[in-house]
């Protein structure tokens, strides 16, 4: 149903100013959500969002921080809408801050229509379960945690762990596989460091074609209450770019620890009742409410895929952020500080790693028919070689078994052989899978219960 | 009664001039129409939670109080139809507004079009209390919807529609109540909040078989009862709640997506009607009412889904069918029961959970049971709730007080998760107080092995094996004896052999006898086993067995209705024990 606002309304009469919030007389007309726009008095603006509309009082949250506005001299100026952004096909290959202005010295784009960037819920019946798959060409993932078309698959990694080039390597190598013409990518950064920010641009005007390209950059010295905004703004133009330009579009947005401390500065900054670790009560469904925007839906071409990521807190994955995060994805990609200080790039630590997705996204038909076979017995192997170690550890590794060495062969020539490969390494799914037959054959045949008698007459090396 | 919005933070308004409207009533906000609830008065104010985004709406914008409580309407049309938290049937939102759900959308919970084939069951004259059979309509080729009276009427039939095709709101029957008549079509409103009154409870004797060993077998729910599955994320919940709503001998399943995942439901939406329901043969979908809100549906909404749902399954049950309601997750509900009572500025207890939130619990759960309905029939609602404990910590507050109301609960285990060991029920922390009363069930109904005797045994190995391998990871396996040696090997078996399940293959769905002959030939293989070790046979030469690895495999490669093959098997096993016992020159 369509809303009919009052138009524009203005005040001056402020009652509070802290941190982020603004609370101002009441005015007939203001509603909850509307936009508001501060002029500060020397020129500048700034931009808010009513928070609470009441007879009393409305509270306004300011994006920049109220710090140098003065109850004499500013205006807040209430503009008869919630923050919309204004979307064309024409903001690809453009840089924009993290609330919508661009930044590159170009012009403003030609602006298609205005949305609402905090969008819809995508109504359940309308979703297409999404069932294709993105090759990323790293082993790891494409074997063992696949990337599906209209997934969220977060990574969860840690500071000085190499997720970065990570994401630049999927990036990369998945927007040449396909139809190219039909891709997209939406990156929006909260937070982030210049240099990380220069390493993304970096990347994405060197892969294939940076004219497929949008950025929101939000960095770290950024006002902290834009980045609420910057990851709506990104998926606003990708819901308009895949649901009604028919883009498969690749969102990637983080880091999701810094948006998480912007709200939690934010629920401080209104006396909100903290739940975990100070953090709003509200948080999963803030976050669900970024994350539930990727997808598939029925009669449209177009897709949203989502990677969030984000660095856990002392590497805590039961830290709110990462397991909030974790109950809503589709799966996670878990990093491991452990393996990458073995030398194993990408660290990707398998057994906290998971796809929901995959499932019906891979073999026969689809993949490989051993496909997932394959990936079970992985798990399952790798899993028993863990528990070798700590075995090994205690014992010492004389002492082990023939089947237990086996095991202990077997991993770390998986580490090696198998998670390990080049930054600049894109792998076949065929290349990914012939690989992981190559290891499996370490161990003897009558230990591979997850695989079926025929796949193993097929693919294990006997030699 | 009419009232305005006085201020408005977020799903909580504050409304003028409504003081004296009761509390519970359902409001319709601003122009949009927006549904709410009035969930407490504070002096001349009223507070109301919307179900909606509350974007756009003003002070001074207009709340008509509609003058009864949030109900959702019960008759002919709930089986296969899917709603959002507040009963309004996502389809027809999505032909009224495409892709997304977009506000103050206006639908009919119920078709008011569809034609249902009424035929009576009252004749003129027939004194009726509340609760009685009216009529009956074949909603589903798998239901036959009984048509009850309100459970609040009573008097004398004086005019009851002949059998033929009538819409939900014609009249089909006329009650004289004494003081007046009254016409009732055939369904009827009833409050979500109030639980619907039954004759008397009973105590659950039967279990509900789920297809699934480690529940069937080891740690059992009883049709009527409660049950509980935490677990943090990925370690399978949803699945297995898909898993009990595909298979579980319930007649009717009703499966509450409450804040979860939008491509989840999803998949329940495409997999349902392609799957078949093991005992009949139709489509699980003709039995199954889904309520969806997605975790980025608006949070009111959530908290009314779980209300939404039970009523839906008291219904069903006071027509005298079971139900089996499954909540993915109850976490997401207190979050929502916690995120209002934040907005409304109560004070908070543990984690920022409103006080309330044990008494909330604790009323929801206690809406399941076995009972005789008002009509005489027998029926019952087993409810079956996801936990999502954050970190996966089960001592967090709604873990707690969950553990309080239900009898079974099955711990998901992040470990054996790692490993994809599922269902990643662990056996170790998972319980059951519904084993005793099971028993029975099984001697009478279950040909084959003592199910009670078989439990005791093989949770005995497990826990057995569980403490030895603690040892064996600080001395090493090969300093253990043989016989305990064999003990963790048999856990294994039980373990890869029994108790893991793959839900994706010809095994998703085991049936008890299927069951039975595993942990039989399991058990079988022990024995024997025990037997060659006593004569001095070492524990490697059975465990190097063909035999041994071949067992692992079995629940894939035998099904459910060619179980003579395990007989053919367990000769074969007993020819191999005899082998290895002739090659050492003993009989066994």
């Amino acid at each position: 149903m369509e809303l009919i606002f009052e138009g524009v309304k203005e005040s001056s009469r402020f009652k509070e100013l802290r941190g982020a919030i603004a609370v101002l007389e009441p005015i007939n007309g203001v509603f909850y959500g509307e936009m508001v726009e501060f002029d500060i008095g020397d020129g500048s603006r700034r931009l808010g969002r009513v928070l609470e509309a009441g007879r009393e009082a409305i509270i306004v949250q300011v994006f920049e921080g109220t710090a140098g506005i003065s109850t004499s001299k500013a205006k807040a100026k209430f503009l008869g809408q919630p923050f919309k952004l204004g979307v064309s096909e024409e903001m690809l290959g453009r840089v924009f801050n993290g609330t919508g202005k661009p930044i590159d010295d170009y012009p403003l784009p030609t602006i298609d229509k205005e949305v609402d960037i905090n969008g819809l819920a995508i109504n359940p019946m309308s979703r297409d379960y999404p069932r294709d798959i993105i090759q990323t060409g790293i082993s790891a993932i494409d074997a063992m945690n696949t990337l599906v078309r209209g997934q969220k698959l977060p990574i969860f990694s840690g500071s000085g762990l190499p997720h970065n080039e990570i994401v630049a390597q999927i990036i990369k190598q998945a927007s040449v596989s396909g139809k190219a013409e039909k891709f997209a990518i939406v990156f929006a950064a909260m937070g982030i460091r210049f240099d990380e920010a220069l390493f993304f641009r970096d990347v994405l005007e060197n892969t294939a074609n940076m004219d497929k390209v949008t950025m929101f950059l939000n960095l770290a010295d950024d006002p902290p209450e834009e980045r609420i905004i910057t990851p709506r703004c990104a998926l606003t133009l990708a819901e308009y770019l895949a649901f009604e330009k028919g883009r498969h579009v690749l969102v990637i947005i983080g880091d999701m620890t810094n948006y998480c401390e912007s709200l939690r500065e934010l629920s401080a900054a209104r006396d909100e009742v903290p739940s975990r670790k100070g953090y709003p009560g509200y948080m999963y469904t803030d976050l669900a409410s970024l994350y539930e925007r990727c997808g598939r839906v029925k009669d449209r071409e177009g897709s949203v895929t989502l990677i969030p990521f984000l660095t856990m807190p002392n590497m805590d994955i039961s830290h709110p952020i990462p397991d909030l995060t974790g109950y809503i994805t589709e799966g996670q990609i878990v990093l491991s500080r452990a393996l990458y200080q073995k030398g194993i790039y990408p660290p990707i630590d398998l057994p906290p790693s998971l796809s929901r997705l995959m499932k019906d996204a891979i073999g026969k038909g689809r993949t490989r028919e051993d496909h997932p076979n394959v990936a079970n017995q992985l798990y399952a192997s790798y899993a028993e070689v863990q528990w070798i170690r700590s075995l090994a550890d205690i014992v010492g590794e004389e002492e082990l078994s023939e089947r237990d060495k086996k095991f202990l062969e077997f991993g770390e020539k998986f580490e090696k052989r198998f998670l390990s490969q080049g930054y600049d390494e894109n792998r076949s799914l065929e290349q990914t899978l012939n690989i992981a037959w190559e290891v499996l054959s370490i161990l003897p045949e009558n230990q591979l219960h997850r695989l079926t008698k025929e796949q193993i007459e097929k693919y294990y090396n006997r030699d | 009664m009419r009232g305005y919005v006085w201020s408005v933070n977020g799903p909580v308004v504050i409304a003028g001039g409504l003081s004296t409207s009761p509390v519970g009533n359902q409001v319709s906000v601003g122009r949009a129409g927006l549904v709410g609830e009035i969930v407490g008065i504070r002096g001349d104010k009223a507070v109301i939670q919307v179900y909606e985004d509350t974007t756009g709406i003003s002070p001074g914008d207009e709340i008509e109080d509609k003058g009864y409580p949030l109900s959702v309407e019960l008759g002919p049309g709930l089986l296969g139809n899917i709603f959002d938290g507040i009963q309004r049937p996502l389809k027809d939102i999505r032909q009224a507004c495409g892709i997304f759900v977009e506000n103050g959308v206006q639908t009919q919970s119920l078709s008011r079009e569809r034609m249902w084939a009424f035929t009576p069951q009252v004749r003129e004259g027939d004194v009726v209390g509340p609760g009685h059979i009216i009529g009956e309509v074949e909603e589903t080729s798998l239901i036959k919807h009984r048509i009850l009276l309100p459970p609040d009427i009573k008097g004398k039939v004086l005019w009851v529609a002949s059998e033929g095709k009538y819409r939900l709101e014609d009249i089909v029957v006329k009650i004289d109540l004494g003081s007046k008549e009254i016409a009732l079509p055939m369904y009827h409103r009833w409050p979500v909040r109030k639980k619907r009154p039954v004759l008397k409870r009973l105590r659950p004797n039967v279990p509900l078989i789920t297809g699934q060993r480690v529940i069937d077998f080891l740690f059992p729910v009883a049709v009527g009862g409660v049950a509980a599955i935490p677990g943090g994320f990925g370690t399978g919940k949803t699945i297995t709640q898909h898993q009990l709503a595909k298979w579980a001998s319930a007649d009717i399943i009703i499966y509450i997506g409450c804040g979860e995942r939008g491509n989840e439901i999803t998949q329940v939406l495409e997999e349902f009607p392609e799957l078949q329901d093991p005992r009949t043969g139709r489509p699980l979908i003709e039995r199954t009412i889904i309520i969806a809100n997605t975790s980025n549906m608006p949070v009111a909404a959530r908290e009314a889904s779980v209300y939404t749902g039970i009523t839906m399954a008291e219904y069903f049950r006071d027509q005298g069918y079971s139900v089996a309601l499954m909540a993915d997750s109850t976490s997401r509900w207190a979050e929502a029961l916690r995120e209002i009572a934040g907005r409304l500025e109560m004070m908070p207890a543990e984690e920022g959970y409103p006080a309330y939130l044990a008494s909330r619990l604790g009323e929801f759960y206690e809406r399941a049971g076995y009972a005789e309905a008002l009509s005489g029939k027998r029926g019952s609602i087993t409810v079956i709730g996801a936990v999502s404990p954050p970190g996966g910590d089960f001592s967090e507050p709604v873990t707690m007080h969950t553990k309080r109301f239900v009898r079974t609960f099955w711990a998901l285990d992040k470990r054996l998760a790692g490993q994809r060991h599922f269902p990643s029920i662990n056996w170790i922390d998972s319980y059951s107080g519904y084993v005793d009363d099971l028993t029975d069930w099984w001697r009478e109904n279950v040909k084959g092995a003592d199910w009670g005797q078989l439990r005791t045994r093989i949770m005995a190995l497990l826990q057995e094996a569980d403490r030895l391998e603690r040892v064996a990871q600080l001395i090493g396996v090969d300093a253990l004896p043989d016989s305990q040696r064999l003990v963790i090997e048999i856990a294994r078996l039980v373990r890869f052999g029994f108790l893991q399940q793959n839900a994706y293959s010809s095994d998703s769905f085991s049936s008890p006898e299927k069951g039975l002959k595993i942990i039989d030939l399991i058990l079988f293989f022990y024995d024997s086993a025990k037997e060659l070790l006593d004569v001095g046979i070492h524990v490697l030469t059975i465990i190097e067995m063909e035999e041994f690895a071949q067992i692992m495999r079995l629940k894939e490669e035998i099904s459910n209705d060619k179980l003579e093959e395990f007989d053919r098997f367990r000769e074969r096993l007993d020819e191999a024990f005899r082998e290895i016992g002739a090659k050492y020159g003993v009989n066994i």
